[in-house]
């Protein structure tokens, strides 16, 4: 390893004071204890558009949302085997979280990659809503020592494995990195702003495609060539 | 002749050790980008990952959560033979997958593009996709498995030869730049980069060349080993490390693989083998050797071959 500064590691409820949230600074590694579940497109779509009665009480039993389908089974018998969790990309559900965050009560939103700082200001901010995004996005094992237990899975039969509503015990499950903060400051778009500096000196010596393609120019009367 | 039910077991075998155990070479290459790399925030999070591989392998449990697309790779000798024939060899690869989604587990990410039908056990129409390839001589049959990352990283370009070694740079940095962003890549990664072929061919040498070859190897062409060097360099200088925090960790290794062309062109195609680069191998000789490892040794001389004919080399053949 270089010679780098720990970053800051602090344990969390999944059902956080608003005080305990306002601690929180970017960059922060953060574990957490008690109830969260996975709710992604399939869970939204059932809720919000099928307006579908959520099966657990929220926020009281948990506030945090893990965008997340975990590699697991459901036994014959019921039970629930949980070998490794990770996040998946949240920026694809922004459509559906203004209106989930004000419904479900949800104070932790953890995924991969973040939102936008306009998501953040715009509608976690207003909601108390924090972000945490899970840690090199490989850390499976690692979260998955941090289920204690599998407690239901709504909405299999409905959405499927990977869709379904996991409710999972964690302890000290982690970790995780804070990448929003109560003013709605993006920790991605902070990093992306410093690596931005040096974007142009590595793009020397190189050009530009000779064929174009739309998307490059929204101009579709445009020949994209040359 | 070789038995279909060691070749079941063995396909069981290696879903679970490419689901969990992190290969050697992409595990030094990654120890060795820990120890150079200095952002604060990319070091925690390379430091995370080195011991979720071993939290992987203590518990056996898989190393990420979402496991991938398990697809096969299957090479043979030209002189194996398989009980049951080819139909019961696919037959054998698809109940092997099944079964391990169900055992390892996996999560059962394969599902119907338009009616998201999911089977629970990572099989359907196409799914997964089983690849062959053939060598000269031997009675073996290897069995690869690869569980790739199915999203983000992968991009394809139809490029020209005014274009240049400039354009290819500049589709390689737009690709790792675009995808590297909040780590949507799942960086560091092994960049595979197809050059040529058509479309389809273009994109297959890619994704081979960042699945099917291991950190550290070179092409055999001395110019394309070069530019492996400096493309290597080149992303790893991009100022961005593990999940898009600045950093210098963004290529653990560059493979690139060339096929012939139209005259007219220059395709290129862009694939990153995630943090977790998971493929396992297996030889199964037709006395019911079976020989693990984690090379796939795909791109032999005879898979880049350049002439009509093949002439097998005087130096003995592996075989059984």
């Amino acid at each position: 390893m270089g010679n780098t500064a720990m970053p800051r590691e602090i344990r969390l409820s999944t059902t956080p004071t608003p005080e305990a949230l306002a601690e929180l600074r970017l960059g922060d590694i953060v574990y957490l204890d008690g109830l969260m579940y996975t709710a992604r497109e399939g869970v939204y779509k059932r809720a919000l558009e099928e307006k579908a009665n959520i099966p657990m009480e929220l926020p009281s039993e948990s506030a945090a949302n893990f965008h997340c389908s975990p590699a697991a089974r459901i036994n014959a018998d019921g039970s629930f085997d949980l070998g490794a969790v990770t996040a998946t990309a949240s920026f694809r559900f922004a459509k559906w979280l203004p209106e989930w965050l004000e419904k479900s009560g949800a104070k932790l939103v953890i995924g991969k990659g973040g939102m936008s700082s306009k998501d953040y200001k715009s509608y976690f901010v207003p909601n108390g809503a924090i972000y945490l995004s899970t840690v090199g996005y490989g850390t499976g094992a690692l979260l998955g020592r941090g289920v204690e237990n599998v407690e239901a899975v709504h909405w299999n039969d409905e959405l499927g494995l990977a869709q379904a509503m996991w409710v999972i015990r964690c302890n000290r499950m982690g970790p995780f990195i804070v990448a929003s903060d109560n003013e709605g400051n993006c920790l991605f778009e902070r990093e992306n702003a410093k690596i931005a500096e040096n974007l142009h000196r590595v793009y020397e010596g190189t050009r530009p495609a000779t064929l174009k393609r739309y998307g490059e120019t929204d101009d579709r009367s445009d020949e994209v060539i040359g | 002749m070789i038995s279909i039910d060691l070749i079941e077991k063995t396909a069981g075998v290696l879903m679970d050790k490419a689901a969990i155990e992190i290969p050697q070479d992409y595990l030094d290459g990654l120890e060795g980008a820990a120890e150079v790399e200095d952002g604060d925030l990319s070091s925690f999070v390379l430091q995370a990952m080195l011991e979720n591989y071993k939290a992987a392998k203590e518990d056996r449990r898989a190393m990420c959560g979402d496991t991938g697309c398990p697809r096969w790779y299957v090479k043979m000798g030209n002189d194996a033979r398989i009980e049951g024939g080819p139909v019961a060899l696919e037959a054998a690869l698809r109940r092997a997958t099944a079964d391990a989604t169900n055992g390892v587990p996996l999560r059962p990410n394969r599902v119907h593009p338009l009616w998201r039908t999911d089977h629970n056990n990572n099989v359907g129409i196409g799914a997964p996709e089983i690849e062959y390839g053939f060598e000269p001589g031997g009675e073996w049959i290897d069995l690869i498995t690869v569980h790739k990352g199915g999203l983000f990283g992968t991009d394809y370009r139809m490029l020209f030869p005014s274009d240049g070694i400039e354009g290819i740079k500049r589709f390689y940095l737009d690709s790792l730049v675009a995808f590297g962003k909040r780590g949507l890549a799942c960086q560091p990664a092994i960049i595979g980069i197809g050059l040529g072929g058509s479309k389809d061919t273009c994109m297959v040498l890619g994704k081979r060349a960042a699945c099917l070859r291991t950190v550290g190897d070179r092409n055999p062409d001395p110019k394309i080993a070069e530019l492996e060097d400096e493309f290597k360099e080149l992303g790893n200088s991009i100022g961005m490390g593990a999940m898009g925090f600045v950093g210098k960790s963004m290529v653990i290794d560059c493979n690139i693989e060339v096929g012939y062309c139209h005259t007219g062109g220059m395709q290129m195609s862009v694939h990153a083998f995630c943090l977790s680069s998971r493929r396992a191998v297996a030889r199964i000789h037709s006395d019911g050797r079976v020989e693990y490892r984690t090379d796939p040794e795909w791109f032999t001389p005879y898979q880049r071959r350049e002439t009509v004919e093949w002439e097998t080399p005087q130096c003995h053949e592996k075989s059984a």
